[in-house]
């Protein structure tokens, strides 16, 4: 057997590092089978820069007709499992066609590249980006080689954000007022405010903040809309009378949160959103829902 | 089975919190933050449930919140090991449910407020604020009441662990008012959870939960920087404010009490006018007097207690204010019991009493005002004002035990008016027990009358319950009897003044009607002997006064005994009348006395026909005649001879003999020389002898039959000739007695029994007589020739 596993091993091992890869931040990132792996972390308008490795195994030669390197960033819908949409492709020729004998490095360099979106992982889809390194071969097929990586971009603090205040009610039976501080949180912000309660006649068991995310991906006719709870977070617990003020104060840090997304290249939209639940004794649930824009805030630490 | 649920949900419960706090004290062991948080939001989640009553909410409580302060420890070591404590206070905020997520902000909270790194009260603003989350009444409750506890020691104020200026203090205490008023509305609205029908049992519950609420309230008396000023400006009002808008009555009679007990006595003496102020707006419903009784009884201890305060006590006229704010409370609360207003009132007596005894005028204020609040209500039917009645008006005498004082508050007496009859007398009996207690002298002839006042219950019946069968014979004795002892306590040395003093009395006796003038008149009789007696030994008239001589006094006496022989009391009359006749010749008044004598002659002859009560009768007339000194000799003839006559008309032979023996010393007076009629004597003991003889007969006669002890008659007869003998009544000869002996020894050989040790130890003693060697006696009895 094991002449058969040198028959179809790869006849050579490619690795890509990059060049500040020690000091470079990683960042977890859930792969495909659930597990984590950290992955070097990289900003729009960086400069994208490294080594390609590659090295025949004991032995063996690699017999090519051209080394490449590309960087892709890649749309991937679940529903179209394995079909790649590329917004972003750029190429570097390693080599000509020849052969490799030994370990061979090939330094590659991808300046001020824009990234615009950002990386996402979500219910129906995917954006990644990723480094693609193909030894193209003729008869036995190219050998290709794949290295992650994620984009994040900051954006400045928004020049508006308005708190979000609004009078909601059922008719003779419960009217309350809630305030949040802003409509635009950072992904470590905190979200104040209070709910004001104008009018209680319903018995009231508790009142919880959700946080939802609605991914909608596709256009027309096919959008598919996608709603996840990512906190549930309980703001009261029984019931206020008439001219209760319950403050709240939601820290956003625990959560795992993306910026809000929108359009991204016309295949997908990610939106925030703040649910306002109020759970009567009978588990009959009142809400309000308000969207909340969230954003990347340069001076965070991740 | 409601129960037994609660005890398997508390088992449960507890068991959950148990094991929560086990992982958490792991995880605090190995430092790790993560799960130490993760285990005590679990273990406090627990105290959400809304299964246990809250008595067993409580024990859940006091569990976790123990194992809570080994976390707290946690937290101040973790401050030091690199994670910031304002980190620590954001992630203890991560918790996704309300009640673990405060719980443990409060526990960081106190950390943080001691490591000083922040301000205080930027903390407790926080806490407090934040703690408004949670609604539901227990769960609230507990949780600020954790709050509370953790947050205790670390309240800025001057002295303090934590450095504070004036206005930092001031925002402790907004802490604290802030906490107390949130808590009073949880616990206020408690009452309206759940279904109605266990309204009942939920007040019960509810009740339970006060000393969290009233835990506040400590605080704030305990915290430094909270002085007079403070408080008026301050504390008060919010309190006030709170209690008054709650509009609940358990709460405000809880929290009222709760005020007055927390702070100190001279806050509120300073603040009266604002605490009272707060009691017209409480509930009707609320129990007012219970606050108010408990604010006064306050007062008193305190103005019993420092003498240094009694100043202040006038200085803010505590009094009056005392006064008007019952009135207000009184006028507010229509449907306020006679009990409670008079108790109420009682408290102000008692506190009146206290601070100002020296005011007088207070004091009747106080029971005018009581008159003037009764007049609305009428007579009082229900027991138990009439208890707070008789308490109210008993407390002067307490304090005063001086019934003279008592007369001396014009509004007593109307309030005795509005007490029920049996009331009404019950506190009379109080009032002269005090009398007799404190042995108090009422003096003067006003005094009398005013006291006569107080005490009608017991002198005279009440219109329109003139035939109350329902009085209790033995009762009704005992209180007359108290009226009678009391008379002797009305006494004057000053012999007009006295007289006067015994016009009276008679004056308010004689009201009494007939169940009670036979109790009441022999004590006044006798008063007014004994001043007849003292006159006598003082000047013959020492002032021109004419109502007050012994005559005027006895002529007064004459007409007052005979009031009771037309009450069917004549033996009683008699026995009176017997009294006077010998104070009159104490006084050498022969003819009054001689009309007293006749007068009961009289009454013997009329009303006296129960032989018993004649033999009697007779035997008290014979004793007194006896003794009268006054009469001349035919005078004392014509009484003698009628006692003699009666005694012949007894109906009984035995009865008939003594008495006609009794008589013999009527003619022998021991003092008077002249009055030594030996001859009569002799005269009446042969007649007894003979009465006894017809004894003899008639026993004989009917031997077996009955035996009628006719052999004692004829002991008792030797017996007084043996008197004679030794009187040295010359008529009395040897021979008699001896023949009188005979008939004994040959008597007694028939052997009746009984007359046995009579005749023994008479003999016994004439033996010894004789055998005196130096004596006068054993002459005489030598005379006597016995042969035995």
């Amino acid at each position: 057997m094991n002449y058969l596993r040198g028959a179809f091993k790869p006849a050579c091992n490619i690795s890509i590092t990059f060049t500040d890869g020690k000091n470079r931040k990683q960042v977890p990132v859930k792969k495909d089978n659930g597990q984590m792996v950290m992955n070097p972390l990289f900003h729009s308008q960086e400069t994208i820069a490294g080594k390609v490795c590659i090295e025949p195994y004991q032995g063996k030669k690699v017999e090519h007709n051209g080394v490449k390197v590309e960087l892709l960033g890649q749309i991937e819908m679940y529903f179209d499992r394995g079909n790649f949409y590329d917004f972003t492709s750029l190429v570097r020729e390693l080599d000509v066609p020849g052969e490799i004998y030994e370990k061979k490095a090939y330094p590659f360099e991808f300046p001020t590249v824009e990234m615009p979106y950002e990386t996402y992982n979500g219910v129906n889809v995917r954006l990644r980006y990723v480094l693609k390194v193909t030894v193209t071969r003729g008869y036995a097929g190219s050998i290709v080689e794949y290295q992650d990586f994620v984009v994040r971009n900051y954006s400045p603090l928004p020049p508006i954000n308005n708190s979000i205040k609004m009078e909601v009610g059922i008719e003779d039976c419960l009217h309350i007022e809630f305030e949040y501080n802003k409509s635009k949180y950072h992904l470590k912000d905190v979200i104040l405010g209070k709910v004001y309660f104008l009018l209680v006649r319903i018995k009231i068991k508790n009142m919880d903040l959700e946080i939802r995310r609605r991914e909608s991906t596709g256009a027309g006719a096919n959008t598919h809309v996608e709603t996840e709870t990512l906190a549930k977070f309980e703001l009261m617990d029984g019931a206020p009378v008439r001219g209760e003020s319950i403050p709240v104060r939601l820290f956003l840090t625990p959560y795992d949160l993306t910026p809000t997304h929108k359009n991204i290249n016309n295949k997908f939209s990610v939106k925030y959103y703040l649910n306002l639940v109020l759970v009567d004794e009978e588990d009959r649930r009142y809400f309000k829902q308000q969207e909340i824009t969230l954003y990347r805030l340069k001076d965070e630490s991740s | 089975m409601i129960a037994d649920d609660d005890e398997k949900w508390l088992a449960a419960a507890t068991a959950a919190v148990k094991q929560n706090a086990f992982y958490m004290q792991r995880a605090i062991d190995s430092n790790n933050l993560k799960d130490a948080l993760k285990f005590s939001a679990q273990m406090l989640g627990e105290l959400r449930t809304s299964k246990l009553s809250p008595h067993k909410y409580y024990e859940l409580y006091i569990r976790a919140s123990d194992e809570l302060r080994s976390l707290e420890m946690f937290f101040r070591d973790e401050t030091g090991r690199g994670c910031s404590i304002a980190e620590l206070y954001e992630l203890v905020q991560h918790a996704g449910n309300i009640l673990p997520r405060l719980y443990l902000l409060c526990t960081i909270g106190s950390v943080y407020i001691k490591s000083k790194d922040v301000t205080a009260n930027d903390i407790l603003k926080d806490l407090v604020e934040m703690c408004r989350a949670v609604q539901h009444p227990l769960r609230g409750l507990f949780l600020r009441s954790y709050l509370a506890q953790v947050t205790r020691d670390k309240l800025p104020s001057i002295g303090s662990e934590v450095e504070g200026d004036t206005e930092t203090h001031m925002d402790a205490l907004e802490f604290v008012l802030q906490n107390f008023t949130e808590m009073n509305k949880l616990w206020v609205r408690m009452q309206h959870q759940g279904p109605t029908r266990e309204k009942e049992k939920r007040e019960k519950e509810r009740n339970e939960l006060r000393d969290l609420v009233g835990k506040n309230l400590h605080i704030l008396g305990q915290l430094e920087g909270v002085d007079l000023v403070v408080y008026r400006d301050t504390v008060l009002p919010r309190i006030l404010e709170q209690v008054v808008n709650c509009k609940d009555e358990l709460a405000q009679c809880y929290l009222m009490d709760c005020i007055i007990q927390v702070f100190p006595d001279d806050f509120h003496l300073q603040t009266l006018d604002v605490l009272l102020g707060a009691c017209p707006q409480l509930q009707p419903s609320v129990d007012i007097k219970t606050v108010l009784s408990g604010l006064m009884e306050r007062l008193s201890n305190y103005a019993a207690s420092s003498v240094e305060a009694l100043p202040n006590f006038l200085q803010v006229d505590a009094f009056s204010k005392l006064n008007h704010a019952i009135g207000k409370v009184v006028e507010a609360q229509v449907d306020l019991p006679a009990s409670a207003s008079v108790t109420l009132y009682l408290f102000l007596l008692k506190f009146t009493l206290h601070v100002h005894s020296d005011r007088l005028d207070y004091v009747d204020q106080v029971l005018g005002s009581c008159v003037s609040q009764l007049s609305a209500t009428g007579k009082l039917c229900d027991d138990k004002a009439s208890k707070q009645i008789v308490a109210f008006l008993s407390a002067p005498l307490e304090k005063f035990n001086d019934v003279v004082t008592i007369l001396k508050l014009t509004n007593y007496p109307r309030v005795m008016e509005y007490l029920d009859h049996d009331t009404n007398k019950a506190m009379a009996i109080i009032i002269i027990q005090s009398i007799l207690k404190n042995d108090t002298r009422i003096a003067t002839a006003d005094e009398v009358d005013a006291w006569f006042e107080l005490i009608k219950g017991l002198i005279k019946d009440f219109d329109g319950l003139a035939d109350n069968d329902e009085i209790d014979e033995e009762d009704f004795q005992e209180e007359q009897n108290s009226v009678a002892r009391l008379v002797h306590f009305l006494y004057n040395d000053d012999p007009e003044e006295m007289s006067k003093i015994i016009f009276r009395i008679r004056k308010h006796i004689l009201t009494g009607g007939p169940k009670r003038l036979p109790l009441t008149i022999p004590p006044l009789v006798f008063s007014a002997l004994k001043l007849i007696r003292r006159m006598r030994g003082g000047d013959e008239n020492p002032f021109g006064d004419d109502t007050s001589t012994p005559q005027k006094i006895l002529q007064l006496l004459t007409e007052t005994v005979e009031v009771l022989s037309d009450v069917s009391a004549s033996e009683l009359a008699l026995r009176l009348y017997l009294q006077c006749a010998q104070a009159a010749n104490d006084c050498e008044l022969e003819t009054v006395a001689y009309e007293f004598f006749t007068k009961a002659y009289l009454l013997y002859e009329e009303e006296i026909s129960d032989s018993k009560a004649q033999v009697t009768a007779l035997r008290l007339i014979i004793g007194t005649l006896q003794r009268m000194r006054v009469f001349n000799v035919e005078n004392r003839d014509i009484l003698t001879h009628k006692a003699t006559g009666y005694s012949a008309k007894l109906l009984k032979k035995p009865d008939q003999c003594r008495a006609v023996y009794e008589c013999a010393h009527l003619y022998w007076a021991e003092e008077g020389e002249n009055l030594k009629d030996g001859e009569r004597v002799v005269l009446c003991l042969k007649r007894a002898q003979k009465i006894a003889d017809a004894v003899q007969k008639m026993a004989n006669a009917s031997r077996g039959a009955s035996s009628t002890g006719f052999v004692s008659l004829y002991v008792e007869l030797l017996n007084k000739y043996l008197y004679f003998l030794e009187k040295g009544n010359p008529q009395v000869t040897g021979e008699t007695i001896q023949s009188l002996a005979e008939i004994i020894r040959s008597e007694t050989k028939k052997a009746e029994p009984g007359a046995g040790t009579y005749i023994t130890s008479t003999l016994r003693y004439m033996e010894f007589q004789r055998q005196q060697e130096d004596g006068g006696m054993s002459e005489k009895y030598l005379k006597i020739k016995m042969e035995w």
